[in-house]
């Protein structure tokens, strides 16, 4: 066996106070035995095996009935004395080392281990493998806890594992403090399993991610993976072999905020999108075309400066380092919090800056600083730390990027919605105009809130009822998918945003437009209105209704009867 | 020298020996069976049995099988003669003392298996 056994390790500690037991109640029992009693009148009376075992299991469990079942003798009485010291002591050393025996740490673990190897193999329905619970891991497996979506979660660290257990996630994720890029866990975690539908490396280190990739590759070939990476070579590496998607924080980041100053409705659009759905809607701002002061040149800083100076804004770095040789021309070189390196900066003339260290003290007193000296800069925080929310939010910057929030929209938006990616893409070549009408679109539907997206299917398993109707030759329009099951001259408050039909994309499809079998769909709505029109793409009466106006008559008897229907 | 060897070789021997020592003579007669022998035999069995709790390879386990058989057979053997010297109302009769004698000949047999494999382990083991 490779895996050691929690009972065989329990019985093994459990030999010497067993024995230690056996043993004193052996020389107790012989002791009575030997020692010659007196019954009441008088004569020698030798206790039988019988009556000593009696008797020293009761005086051994401190029941202690009395001189049973003559009064004892001075030397009885002697033996008992030591016999009632022994037995105590026995008791109390085998009792104690099961205990410790119980809450030793390494049992604990293998107790929690095999808990957890038996609950993951008793998973019934589609999960997915979290390797990293950080903040993105936390983020992603709260939010896929209330889509319904289980979750298995492996961590190294035993806190955090801990953390999880205590807190209230919907659809209770499985957790096991463990390195997951050791290929054992990640069997142990259910790789294998049927219902493990992608792994997703989390974990602060990049070789763990890769690996963790490898691993995976090598399991389960096609199976999906999805992995953050930070540095250039590992994004290289794990994208290299099968299909994963890699997520760099940093260009992610970098990404959305060229976007922002270079074409803020289509950041919004991406925001609204890909953010977890029903969470209240962000004032968007929008920044005015100008120059920006970027603080800190890190990785991300250097990420930042590399898409804002190709998209031609000017931007003029402060960075502490004297000895950066990549460092562009004319960088200050100075303390970031520093109100005389701000200035040097220009910061009166900027229209914006951006804080991009990787200390949030240092990222929230240079945007206090500054704000000081030039009130109607826009200002954009970099927060590194998930427990500094609080002041953040308290500071009301225009944009707070935090980390772990953006790694865990995207990958939120790839597992649930995988077609969100394509009509971003495609979205990204429409112009402010047409964005800008799709935005106000999404709000008038939604109130304030993130609109839910998802995918409809016209497959048989997804959606039966719409998969025969099409394949039967009715002529389905989309008006009908998403009309009111109700009353279906009211159409339901959803926008359909792409529809694909094998490699072609259909971006905002018409009302009108015709389904055929196999097409996809990716719809933007309000809650509510899922849930209403989830019912009818199943259900054959709501659909037969929905296409023709009538009911409908479910009896072969009652449909001859009746010849019009 | 494995000093674990030497502690279970010594207890699985000496409860075969005590085992032997119970079972020889008139079967009939209580004379010739002693009862701290059989005291001394089911307590050594029981030492054998726990001192191979929890070892997981394939001999141990036989050897947990067999010695568990002894206790059981022996635990019976003393429960019998218990109940013949203080509840029946014949007493320690012929009949009883046989019941006694013989069970405990089949805790001795399952001793005698215990030796057996732990002299075939021995021999396999070429160092």
């Amino acid at each position: 066996m490779s895996r050691p056994n929690i009972y065989y390790i329990l019985l093994k500690r459990l030999r010497v106070p067993l024995i230690t037991l056996i043993l004193i109640y052996a020389v107790s029992i012989v002791g009575f035995v030997l020692i010659p009693g007196r019954d009441n009148d008088g004569n020698i009376w030798m206790m039988s095996y019988f009556h000593a075992f009696y008797f020293v299991s009761y005086m051994a469990s401190t029941i202690g009935f009395g001189e049973i079942p003559y009064a004892f003798t001075d030397a009885q009485r002697m033996w008992t004395t030591v016999t009632i010291y022994a037995s105590v002591i026995g008791w109390l050393y085998s009792i104690g080392s099961l205990l410790s025996v119980i809450q030793d740490p390494a049992i604990y673990r293998l107790r929690r281990e095999s808990k957890f190897r038996s609950q993951v193999k008793l998973l019934r329905e589609p999960f997915y493998l979290v390797c990293g619970y950080g903040d993105t891991g936390a983020r992603l497996v709260q939010a896929l806890g209330q889509e319904g979506v289980r979750t298995v979660v492996l961590d190294k660290d035993e806190n955090r594992i801990n953390e999880l257990q205590m807190r209230d996630i919907l659809g209770r994720p499985l957790g096991l403090a463990a390195d997951a890029s050791k290929p054992v866990i990640l069997e142990e975690a259910g790789v294998l399993n049927i219902y493990c539908k992608g792994v997703i490396a989390l974990t602060d280190s990049d070789q763990a991610n890769l690996l963790i990739a490898l691993s995976t590759e090598l399991f389960k070939p096609h199976l999906r993976l999805i992995a953050r990476a930070e540095s250039p070579e590992f994004i290289n590496s794990i994208s290299s072999f099968g299909d994963n998607e890699v997520i760099s924080p940093f260009e992610v980041f970098a990404e959305r905020l060229e976007m922002l100053m270079t074409k803020p409705s289509h950041y919004w659009l991406n925001e609204w999108l890909t953010g977890i759905p029903n969470q209240p809607l962000q004032d968007s701002a929008f920044p005015k075309r100008g120059a920006w002061v970027l603080i800190g040149y890190g990785r991300f800083g250097q990420a930042v400066y590399r898409r804002l100076h190709a998209a031609g804004i000017p931007v003029q770095v402060i960075d502490p380092k004297t000895d950066a040789e990549d460092l562009p021309e004319q960088s200050i070189i100075g303390l970031q919090a520093n109100m005389k390196s701000l200035q040097l900066a220009n910061i009166d003339s900027a229209v914006g800056i951006i804080a991009a260290t990787s200390d949030d003290a240092i990222n929230l007193s240079v945007l206090m600083t500054a704000r000081e000296l030039n009130a109607k800069l826009f200002m954009v925080a970099r927060q590194n730390q998930q427990d500094n929310n609080l002041i953040f939010e308290r500071a009301h910057f225009h944009l707070t990027m935090n980390r772990g929030d953006v790694i865990a929209h995207q990958v939120f938006t790839l597992l649930r919605t995988p077609m969100t990616r394509d009509f971003l893409r495609l979205a990204q070549q429409e112009d402010k105009v047409w964005v800008d009408q799709l935005l106000s679109r999404i709000i008038g539907i939604t109130q304030d809130k993130l609109p839910y997206l998802w995918e409809t299917k016209i497959t048989p398993r997804y959606s039966p009822a719409l998969y025969s109707a099409c394949v039967a030759g009715h002529r389905v329009s989309l008006k009908y998918v998403i009309a009111h099951p109700e009353q279906r001259e009211h159409t339901l408050p959803i926008i359909p945003l792409l529809l694909k039909r094998v490699d072609t994309f259909l971006l905002l499809p018409d009302e009108e437009a015709l389904l055929q079998a196999g097409d996809r769909i990716l719809m933007c709505a309000p809650y509510q209105a899922y849930k209403q029109i989830q019912w009818a793409t199943q259900n054959q009466k709501a659909l037969h209704y929905l296409l023709t106006g009538e009911e409908w008559v479910s009896s072969t008897l009652l449909r001859r009867l009746l010849p019009n229907s | 020298m494995n000093l674990e060897k030497v502690v279970f070789g010594f207890f699985i021997v000496l409860a075969l020996t005590l085992n032997f020592a119970f079972f020889v003579g008139d079967m009939t007669n209580p004379l010739y069976h002693n009862t701290f022998i059989l005291f001394a035999a089911l307590i050594v069995s029981m030492i054998t049995t726990v001192l191979k709790f929890g070892d997981s390879t394939h001999m141990g386990a036989i050897f947990f099988a067999t010695s568990l058989v002894a206790d059981i057979q022996l635990l019976i053997a003393a429960v019998i003669w218990g109940w013949a010297a203080h509840i029946s109302p014949d007493g320690v009769t012929p009949a009883a003392m046989v019941a006694v004698v013989s069970i405990s000949g089949g805790a001795l047999l399952a001793n005698i298996v215990s030796v057996v494999l732990l002299v075939a382990e021995t021999l396999s083991i070429r160092r």
